[in-house]
Parts: structure tokens; sequence; C-alpha cells
């Protein structure tokens, strides 16, 4: 208790910097995750394989790897710190992974829904905006939660670059008070407030999506 | 003598270095995966069977350790179970954190496939006189299984790719021996990142194309 007290500002400052992070990394990676979700399902072949090659490429190297690449690599050409680095290397890995549940969210809009829009006269990209997008996020909404809950665990990965997210300031309250049992488990506690209850929330939405199916 | 400068960083030395390093990572996620494999389908099935109280606690545990980072349950293992007298070696440190980590996902997948298998096929096996455990071992596991391979292989992936993270607590695995690599010679940098990242998305892209075969037979 005296170990929370004593250091409850780094604690709170490393919970802010970890929300933050998480924050930007799910607008970013909604976007491009979007992005390429669309550009796999467009009919021209060349498309689809661009979309395609970015999604398992990123899908299937570790986050970490990709945090070094921009924070020893890319950070020589244009600076940056631990923290813009880990969360750009974040909004990269979870985009694939958001490509890959909207596209499973688009693919089960029902086709009609297309035809009816192309027929009534939108153009591709107003009906994809106005009539399939809408319906697939909503298909989606779950297992786009869990990738937010997932971002937000994978963005301790920002403390091995010093980008003073939770983890990061729990090894160094570890480190000087020697606690590391109360530390980790104080760490665990904050992680919790982000991730449990979306986590039951998004149990609960699966549970009425199912009935309501 | 001509030598090409992104070449430098692989002699024959390093490349070997590299290669145990694999045979780390390799031999944590085959061991995670075998661990968690079992732990993950009983805690599943306690999940399932909806026994009084029992159930819910170990739900509960589950949600809670599915909920935190790996890298703090890593740390959690390796730095802090000794403050409780127990001390592990780094590998099966490493091994313990991520088979804990690993179960509580399997199980979510195991609970999901346990509940997708029609009823009837539980009235059917009751009715012809098999008892409750042997309708589980016979009839609704091989079914269930059956669906869970392609979910399974993808948390196989995850796990590959998740070994990286134990460089956090200084096990000589892939990432962490590409470190050590271009520590010495800041040109290795990028040649020593993009031999690593080919190898884990060789590794994790073949894993995906089994997971793919599988969904293509089954469906």
């Amino acid at each position: 208790m005296t170990l929370l007290q004593n250091n409850f500002p780094t604690f709170l400052q490393g919970f802010g910097y970890t929300l933050l992070s998480s924050i930007i990394a799910l607008i970013i990676s909604m976007i491009l995750g979007t992005f390429f979700a669309i550009l796999q399902i467009l009919p021209q072949k060349w498309v689809q394989k661009i979309g395609n090659v970015y999604v398992q490429v990123f899908r299937n190297i570790p986050l970490l790897i990709i945090t070094f690449f921009f924070f020893l690599v890319v950070a020589k050409v244009i600076p940056m710190n631990g923290f813009t680095a880990g969360t750009i290397a974040l909004s990269l890995y979870t985009s694939a992974f958001i490509a890959e549940t909207v596209r499973a969210g688009i693919l089960s809009v029902d086709n009609g829904q297309m035809e009816g829009a192309r027929a009534n006269g939108l153009s591709f990209s107003q009906s994809m905006r106005y009539i399939i997008l809408p319906q697939a996020f909503k298909i989606a909404l779950p297992s786009l939660g869990n990738q937010f809950i997932n971002l937000v665990k994978n963005s301790s990965i920002l403390a091995f670059v010093g980008g003073l997210d939770l983890m990061y300031q729990g090894n160094m309250v570890a480190a000087t008070t020697f606690d590391t049992f109360s530390t980790y488990i104080i760490v665990a506690l904050f992680y919790l407030v982000i991730t449990l209850p979306l986590s039951y929330y998004m149990q609960n939405l699966e549970r009425k999506l199912k009935h309501a199916a | 003598m001509v030598t090409l400068g992104i070449f430098d960083a692989f002699t024959p030395q390093n490349v070997q270095y590299l290669l145990g390093g694999l045979g780390i990572t390799v031999g944590v996620s085959i061991i995670s995966v075998i661990l968690s494999f079992i732990a993950g389908s009983v805690i599943g099935i306690v999940q399932f069977e909806r026994i009084p109280y029992f159930s819910k606690f170990v739900g509960t545990i589950n949600n809670i350790i599915r909920n935190l980072p790996l890298l703090l349950i890593i740390f959690f293992v390796y730095f802090a179970l000794p403050k409780l007298g127990i001390h592990l070696p780094i590998f099966w440190a490493t091994v313990v954190a991520m088979s804990t980590f690993e179960s509580s996902m399997l199980a979510e997948i195991v609970r999901g496939g346990l509940e997708s298998i029609d009823e009837g096929q539980f009235e059917g096996a009751r009715a012809n006189g098999l008892t409750n455990i042997q309708t589980m071992f016979y009839i609704v596991l091989p079914q269930a299984y059956k669906k869970m391979i392609p979910p399974i292989i993808s948390q196989l992936i995850s796990l590959v790719k998740d070994t990286s993270l134990a460089m956090g607590i200084v096990l000589a695995e892939m990432t962490y021996r590409g470190q050590i690599i271009y520590a010495q010679n800041s040109t290795y940098i990028i040649p020593v990142l993009i031999a690593i990242t080919l190898v884990y998305f060789l590794l994790n892209y073949g894993l995906s194309l089994v997971a793919k075969w599988f969904d293509h037979r089954l469906a």
C-alpha cells in the first residue's frame, strides 16, 4: 500500500502514456485497417494483392521487431522517441488484424445490399461508405473490441524502447524499490482497469448479437 | 577482396548464433503450445460444464489472466515469483509465463468450440448409453477440436511471435541474439533485423497456410 502511495504519480503517468498510445494507435489502425480491408475486396487483382501482402507481413512478424525497426532504423532518418516509434509500430501491427476483421465484416454483408445501392444510383465508394461499411462495422464490433483490448495489452511493448508507459514505469519502480511482487501486482491492476470492463462489455455484446441473429 | 556490405553481418559464426536463437524460439513455442493445449482444454471444459461456483471462479481467473499483457506475466514469473521462493531459470520462466497466458487464450477457443456443438450430439450420445465423460471424450471433443484447429494454429502463430518478448528477461532467443550482433557493429542493424523478420515471417506464414488448408478441408 505504501508502495502505491509513494509511487502513485509514476504509475499514473505510465497509465496515461499507455492510454494515450493505445488511443492514438486505435485511431490510426482503424483508418489503415479499413483502407487495407477495402483494398482486399476491390475487383482489381493487383490491388487485392497489395492489401493481402500488407496484412500477411504485419500479421506474421513480431510487434517487437517492428518497434525496433522504427526505434533503431527509421529514427536515424526521422528523429523520434520511443513513445512515437512504439505507437507507430503498434498502429501498423494492429491495422493488419483490424483489416482482417473488417474484411470479414464486409464479406458477411449480403451481396444484395451492394447491388441495391448500386441500382439506386450510388457510386461504389458511396455504397461502401453509406450502405456497406456501417453494417460491416456493426457485425465486426465485438472482434474490434477484442482488438482494442489486445492493443492496450500490446502497448506494453513501449517498455522496450523507453516509452514511459505503465510497464516501463512498473519496471522502474520495481528496480528502485526491489519490491517486485507488489509492483507488478499494482501494474496488473492498472491494466485490468482498462481491459477487464471492456472485455466483459464485449462478451455481453457478443451474446446479445448472437441472440438477435 | 570485394565485400558486399549487406552480407558482412552474416559470418558463419553469427549465423550459427542466430540459428541457435531460432532453436530456443521454436523450443519455447513447442513446449508452451503442448502445455497450454492441455491446460487450456481443462479450463475450457470446466467453464463449459458450469459446475456451480467452481466454473465461475475458474472463468474469472481466466479472464483476469487473458486481460493482462504477456510481457507483464513474463516479468512477474521471472522477477516476482522468487519473492515467494519460486526460482525458475530463464528458459522455464518463459515457458511457464507463455503457457499460462496462452492457456487462458486457448480456454476461450475450447469453450467456444464446445458451445458450437449441437445439443443433439449430447442427447444422442446419452441416449446410446454413454456416460457424461464418455460423451465428452468420444463424441463432443473430437468434433470440437476439428473446428478449433484453425484458431489454435493462429494462436500458435502469436505464440511464436510473442517469444520475442522474452528478451525482456534476457532469454537468448532469436530477437535478443540479433541485438547482441548489431550491438557490436551498428551497420549490421538493418541486415540483421531484415534476416530475423524473414525467419519469423516464413515460419508464421507457413503456419497460417496450414491453418488455411485445414479451414478449407473442414469447411
